[in-house]
């Protein structure tokens, strides 16, 4: 493979996002879960539960620091990489993209200073608003994010003028079907990746046989938000189905893997798909259902790639994995959560140290979802950048040499590895620690206000 | 021509936008870059704390002018980040470096050194690449259908090079102002020199930077620059000549408060005087207001964001400085 700028821009665009999306992911489940334990206490009173919401506030605030760092990166790379489609798409996505920094900025200006801050100066009730607004910004962030990248995937409500793509429907293009499907679909994602990493920190401190009551809360509430949660998002995951389905048939047919067209289609469980060949390699497959799981029809007929002029085809081996590593995760989550709730309902779940051992080694699973699913949506796109309109190679800077990507992309890799070393060592050391950890040393978020300004380090302005 | 437009709305907001941003995160890069001039941990402490609870949301008004820019001037932010890839790299991995040394050099003492090192090298770079972006757009940036058709170290010339010195000296000046404010005792006598450093130095810096424009690095684009400083531009650099000239008199005189203030309206002075040299272009000298704005759509799409997030988060702000308001602890280091 020749190192070009295209290749190279659309490498570091993929590196800084998987960096990036991890964060967010969790970060906008942490905040909606910090608003339910928040109510919990207000509602009940118990102090377990503001142990529990002053551990994971600690969590939260460095998750959110890193989020934003690598946020601002990913704003400015639409301009440096991919000027064409910036200049040409601005007036669509420049407002998307716009309404999400000035969502997130006014998040962290205003409630997220008094939820780090805030806890002896306002109310309880005031406080739990503060709390229930940062998880609505953070929702709202991923609603303008995810309504930027629906239009790249299916562009409507646009009229092409001078070649730039001017808006003509925005309630269309913010509320669209298929906006709020992938929408709903992503925010249940992060909702899920969150229960689960609570659920394995639960489970961690009882196999440790530490923060018993603690752990007990986070056990039940991970497992069971998982469990309500799950059967929501496999629902959601097949209308997606339906609108790559009817949307994007190439890239359906890579996720498939299906090279001919068929009528009825073939289901292909695993295999591994041969690009040169055009065919699956020691392929596990049932024929005749495939077009009934895409369409509820027994013999619909489905397209295949052929179908396609080969300058159109999207590649294979990525969507086709992705796909079914995502799918796969969704049922480890499914399993993990049911099997625990039904242990937790018969009083067993404490007890069966395999079961926690499995809920623990899950903890990854809701970001492997959330990443194998970008990458399949995202390389399933290709090679459209806006899909059927603008191609990834034609959205590429045209100014931008070989040497300085490769420069950015060296650079980016270097600086994240060190943020992203230190941050997920921090991350670990607290969750290690746990609940009921020396919170007078580790004042943590209580310092200050912000996420990377906490003022456990310099003495502040004795305003305070 | 239009008088008032959408698009003209959104260029004022951006340049209100742009000004709050230097003379807020001015202070705090400034304060960065003296802490590369002191190896005395019983400045340093003091120092951070004087920008610890600012410094990131000084920091947030980039990427409301980025936002923004994306959102009114697509052809604006496409021209302008490609032109400036390298710096713009340069930028953030300064930005990064400078933000997690405020978390990271509480964490560990054994490696303080380096954390304390990436906050000062971040900030003077930071400072460095955002002045001699303003040199290269005086002088001129090229551009063909729309894009950027330049090579990656077209800025790389002794004019911006100069404005790029030109303003880490500039921020550090606003940073020794600031820490006068802020700071007590030894840390304030010494900032208080530093005023009066740094303000001789912007004074050496600028007639530097006049002969450099006028002999080794004269070209098309500053030739155009230097017709185009009217009425507004001589004002502009009139008023920021004796605001420098007071602020030396002031550091001298010990009128602390005075100081920030007017460091602040040199900063706005000088802006002024660019803005009556760069108007009505965005990309000098080839993409106006007008033709590079969004459509009608767009902009008014974008409207609310501009006439009622912005305002909140302006008085949010204020708050956040009435609350730190007064001078920090002078017992520093946890």
């Amino acid at each position: 493979m020749a190192l070009d700028p295209l290749i190279l821009s659309r490498l570091q665009f993929a590196f800084v996002i998987s960096f990036h999306i991890i964060f967010p992911a969790f970060t906008i489940g942490l905040a909606a879960w910090l608003a339910t334990v928040e109510g919990l206490r207000f509602a009940t009173g118990r102090a377990v539960y503001r142990r529990i919401f002053d551990f994971w506030l600690r969590i939260f605030a460095v998750s959110f620091g890193l989020g934003v760092v690598s946020g601002i990166v990913m704003a400015f790379q639409f301009g440096t990489n991919w000027s064409v489609l910036a200049e040409r798409a601005g007036p669509i996505q420049g407002p998307l993209i716009g309404y999400e920094a000035f969502t997130a900025f006014l998040l962290e200006a205003t409630f997220f200073g008094v939820m780090l801050l805030g806890r002896d100066r306002v109310r309880p009730g005031t406080y739990l608003l503060a709390c229930c607004m940062v998880s609505l910004g953070t929702i709202l962030s991923s609603f303008w994010i995810l309504a930027n990248n629906t239009w790249m995937q299916v562009p409507i409500g646009h009229e092409v003028i001078d070649g730039r793509f001017v808006p003509t429907d925005w309630r269309g293009i913010v509320l669209g079907p298929v906006m709020l499907t992938r929408w709903l679909h992503m925010l249940l994602a992060a909702f899920l990746t969150t229960a689960i990493c609570v659920a394995a920190t639960g489970a961690w401190y009882v196999l440790r046989d530490i923060h018993r009551a603690e752990a007990r809360v986070m056990l039940t509430w991970g497992l069971g938000l998982a469990a309500v949660l799950i059967p929501m998002q496999m629902f959601l995951g097949h209308l997606n189905g339906l609108y790559v389905y009817e949307h994007q048939p190439a890239k359906f047919a890579a996720i498939e893997a299906r090279w001919k067209d068929e009528q009825p289609g073939t289901e292909v469980w695993l295999a591994w798909p041969d690009a040169a060949r055009q065919e699956n390699l020691l392929s596990i497959e049932t024929p005749g259902i495939g077009s009934f799981i895409a369409t509820g029809e027994w013999d619909a007929p489905m397209t295949g790639l052929e179908s396609f002029p080969e300058e159109d085809r999207p590649p294979v081996v990525i969507p086709f994995f992705g796909f079914r590593i995502m799918v796969g995760m969704g049922l480890v989550m499914l399993a993990v959560s049911w099997m625990g709730t039904l242990l937790r309902v018969t009083g067993q779940l404490e007890t069966s140290r395999w079961f926690l051992w499995v809920t623990f080694l899950a903890f990854p699973s809701g970001f492997i979802a959330v990443l194998t699913g970008w990458y399949t949506a995202e390389v399933g796109r290709q090679p459209w950048v806006i899909y059927g309109l603008l191609r990834t190679e034609d959205a590429v800077t045209p100014a931008l040499t070989t040497t300085d990507a490769l420069i950015s992309l060296v650079v980016f890799v270097l600086v994240y590895g060190i943020l992203g070393g230190f941050g997920v060592r921090y991350i670990y050391k607290l969750l290690r620690e746990g609940p009921s950890g020396p919170s007078g040393a580790a004042p943590g978020a209580y310092g200050s206000r912000r996420p990377f300004a906490r003022g456990d380090g310099p003495g502040v302005a004795d305003g305070r | 021509m239009e008088i008032f437009s959408l698009a003209h709305l959104w260029a004022g907001i951006i340049a209100v936008a742009i000004l709050v941003y230097v003379l807020l995160d001015g202070f705090d890069l400034g304060v960065g870059i003296l802490f590369g001039m002191t190896r005395d941990g019983a400045k340093r402490g003091p120092m951070m704390a004087a920008i610890a609870p600012f410094w990131d949301g000084n920091e947030t008004w980039l990427v409301v002018i980025g936002a923004s820019l994306f959102a009114a001037f697509p052809a604006v932010y496409a021209v302008f980040l490609s032109a400036f890839y390298l710096p713009v790299l340069l930028l953030l991995v300064g930005l990064i470096f400078r933000g997690v040394a405020f978390e990271f050099r509480y964490r560990s003492e054994r490696i303080r050194g380096v954390w304390d090192f990436g906050f000062a090298a971040g900030s003077t770079m930071a400072a460095f690449v955002q002045g001699a972006a303003v040199g290269a757009m005086m002088r001129g940036i090229p551009v063909e259908d729309g894009q950027f058709a330049g090579t990656s170290l077209e800025w790389l010339h002794p004019f911006p090079v100069l404005t790029g010195i030109g303003l880490v000296l500039g921020y550090a000046l606003l940073g020794a102002c600031w820490l006068v404010l802020k700071t007590e005792g030894a840390v304030a006598d010494w900032a208080r020199d530093m005023v009066f450093w740094m303000a001789i130095g912007v004074l050496a810096i600028v007639g530097p930077a006049i002969v450099a424009a006028l002999t080794v690095d004269m070209s098309p684009g500053l030739t155009q620059a230097a017709a185009r400083f009217g009425m507004l531009s001589s004002l502009g650099a009139a008023v920021g000549f004796y605001a420098l000239l007071l602020l030396v008199a002031c550091a001298r005189l010990r009128l602390d408060g005075m100081l920030y203030p007017l460091g602040a309206l040199f900063f706005a002075a000088t802006f002024v005087a660019l803005a009556g040299m760069m108007w009505p272009y965005m990309i000098p000298y080839t993409l106006t207001v007008q033709d590079a704005a969004a459509p009608e759509a767009s902009l008014r799409f974008m409207l609310f964001a501009g006439v009622v997030i912005l305002p909140v988060v302006a008085i949010y702000t204020i708050g956040v400085y009435w609350l730190f308001r007064g001078k920090v602890a002078s017992s520093e280091e946890p």
